[in-house]
């Protein structure tokens, strides 16, 4: 079959995002006196469509998630990026100029090809594959993201890796002029995030560089940024500017914060609550005002693919 | 003060500021009807029921500082008559915080009670939340004129746990929020300077009021001697 005439499922959701868009700015031009109020969205709302951003030349990857993908108004306007404000809408309001090129990644640690990689070195020798896949966040609510990406493992692999290497660490950029959320020490700046060698080995993990078969909007992470579909969101950390192979497990930004209610693995797992809140089940955003919350999944659904890493962790203290 | 004391709005004007003070305070509900409904592009965002959660319950808060705003207000004014207004605005209070209950228990929750009683045995922010909403009960249910004058110098007492009540709110707040913190700190910050203002006045007139019941006595004595 010739990969490229298949359909992918999410689109043929896309005439409604195009529809959607519509509505959307003649309903911007309608309530403009609500949006003087501030209480809407700002008038960076025009121009929020995927035709807006270059698309990407992609094939179609594996681990599709059986569900229909949210819309691109709410992926792109429903974020938690604290580098940017800690409101749902903060991200999209205030990253619209973060300038994500020229980028570039240092790569350091126990590697045998340390150094510093423009974002055309680390993308450039990838095939970008389409996958769509569940997001959880820690939060309880989640969505289906057609992510664009290449498997973090053939990346890191270019790098070759010794066997000291046990970890790799993440760094988000620290540039308070460009992210005003890093003005106010909410979390400790920049964001660092880790996963073992392994995850970050694991096929499902995924270095991001698009949605929808697009450039990836700033506010969802620009110009590179991780997904590990079976861990909360806030594993998936974004702006990456750094890479590093550790031998001991690297600190992670939100359990520096709150040691108690974020670990280092952060698998999604229903059975194990967050101190605060339930996990056993997730709002799903796009959902209606009278749809219930659904059953959260072991693994966010992908325990087939992942447990196998787990076997010898107690999920319930390691969470 | 004393000229502003003149100030007196007539019996007629009361009312109609009543009435409009009636119809502001729904103004908030209103524009959470219109995005729930969609009229003219309003919407409440890609999580309605989070949006329609935390801003039910944020008025909730708002109308219990405003209610606890009047007594000072009218003090340092010394517009009297503005203490008319606060048992509407306390009322208001009770109402939001109701519809913040509901939308939790029927929207959030789908009235599903084993998950409820969960939340509010297991988790202290929903417990704690829930007791000022139950003790807000009491004071909007003797809020009448008739159950005022009957209750007398208890209604006063009773009527003291709003105090209580906006402290657990506000720690409700505080204590749901993920990390950042500084909405719930500058809503604790307000209510600091509402209460501290009444504790001060509080010890201002305990002062005051020995020294003048000193004297009092002092002098009764001197006439005694």
């Amino acid at each position: 079959m010739n990969q490229s005439t298949r359909i992918r499922s999410w689109e043929i959701t896309s005439e409604t995002h195009y529809q959607n868009r519509r509505s959307f700015l003649r309903n911007a031009a309608l309530s403009a006196g609500a949006l003087a109020a501030g209480a809407a969205l700002p008038a960076s709302a025009f121009g929020n469509a995927p035709g807006d951003y270059p698309a990407l030349q992609t094939v179609p990857g594996p681990y599709g998630a059986g569900e229909a993908p949210n819309s691109w108004q709410d992926i792109t306007t429903y974020n938690n990026f604290y580098e940017f404000g800690t409101a749902k809408e903060d991200p999209y309001r205030n990253a619209q100029a973060f300038r994500a090129r020229p980028w570039s990644v240092k790569v350091s640690g126990e590697c045998d090809k340390p150094g510093d990689y423009t974002y055309e070195d680390i993308v450039g020798p990838h095939t970008l594959e389409d996958r769509v896949y569940r997001h959880r966040c820690v939060e309880a609510w989640s969505m289906v993201i057609p992510w664009v990406g290449f498997p973090l493992a053939d990346l890191l692999k270019r790098f070759e890796p010794n066997s000291n290497a046990g970890y790799v660490a993440f760094k988000t950029l620290h540039d308070p002029a460009q992210m005003p959320g890093q003005r106010r020490p909410v979390l400790r700046w920049p964001y660092i995030e880790g996963l073992t060698l392994a995850e970050a080995m694991h096929p499902l993990t995924l270095m991001v560089v698009g949605l929808y078969g697009r450039e990836l909007p700033n506010q969802n992470g620009a110009p590179l940024r991780l997904v590990v579909p079976w861990k909360y969101g806030f594993k998936g950390i974004k702006s990456i500017v750094e890479i590093e192979f550790t031998r001991r497990q690297p600190k992670t930004s939100w359990n520096i914060a709150a040691p108690d209610e974020y670990g280092f693995y952060a698998n999604v797992n229903p059975n194990v609550d967050h101190p605060r809140w339930s996990q056993a089940r997730e709002r799903r955003i796009g959902a209606g005002l009278f749809d219930a919350k659904q059953p959260t999944l072991l693994f966010n659904g992908y325990s087939e693919e992942v447990s196998s890493l787990y076997t010898d962790l107690d999920l319930r203290t390691n969470y | 003060m004393a000229n502003t004391r003149n100030l007196m709005p007539g019996p007629g004007t009361i009312r109609a500021l009543k009435v409009l003070l009636f119809l502001l305070c729904l103004v908030p509900l209103g524009k959470l009807a219109l995005e729930v409904f969609a009229v003219a592009g309003l919407s409440l965002g890609a999580n309605p029921i989070e949006e329609l959660l935390h801003r039910l319950g944020k008025w909730g808060l708002n109308f219990l500082l405003i209610t606890l705003a009047v007594t000072p207000l009218q003090r340092l004014t010394g517009w009297t008559w503005l203490v008319r207004f606060r048992r509407m605005l306390g009322l208001y209070a009770f109402f939001y915080v109701l519809l913040h209950f509901l939308a939790y228990a029927g929207l959030d929750q789908r009235f599903a009670l084993g998950p409820i009683l969960e939340d509010i045995a297991e988790r202290p922010f929903i417990t704690i939340g829930v007791t000022a909403l139950v003790l807000l009960v009491p004071l909007a249910v003797t809020s009448t004129n008739p159950l005022m004058r009957r209750l007398g110098r208890r209604w006063k007492q009773l009527h003291r746990l709003i105090y209580v009540i906006a402290i657990l709110g506000v720690w409700h707040f505080y204590w749901q929020v993920k990390l950042d913190t500084l909405e719930p700190t500058i809503y604790a910050a307000i209510l600091a300077a509402l209460l501290g203002y009444r504790a001060w006045r509080a010890q201002g007139r305990r002062i005051g009021g020995q020294k003048w019941g000193r004297s009092k006595y002092s002098a009764h004595a001197r006439k005694s001697i």
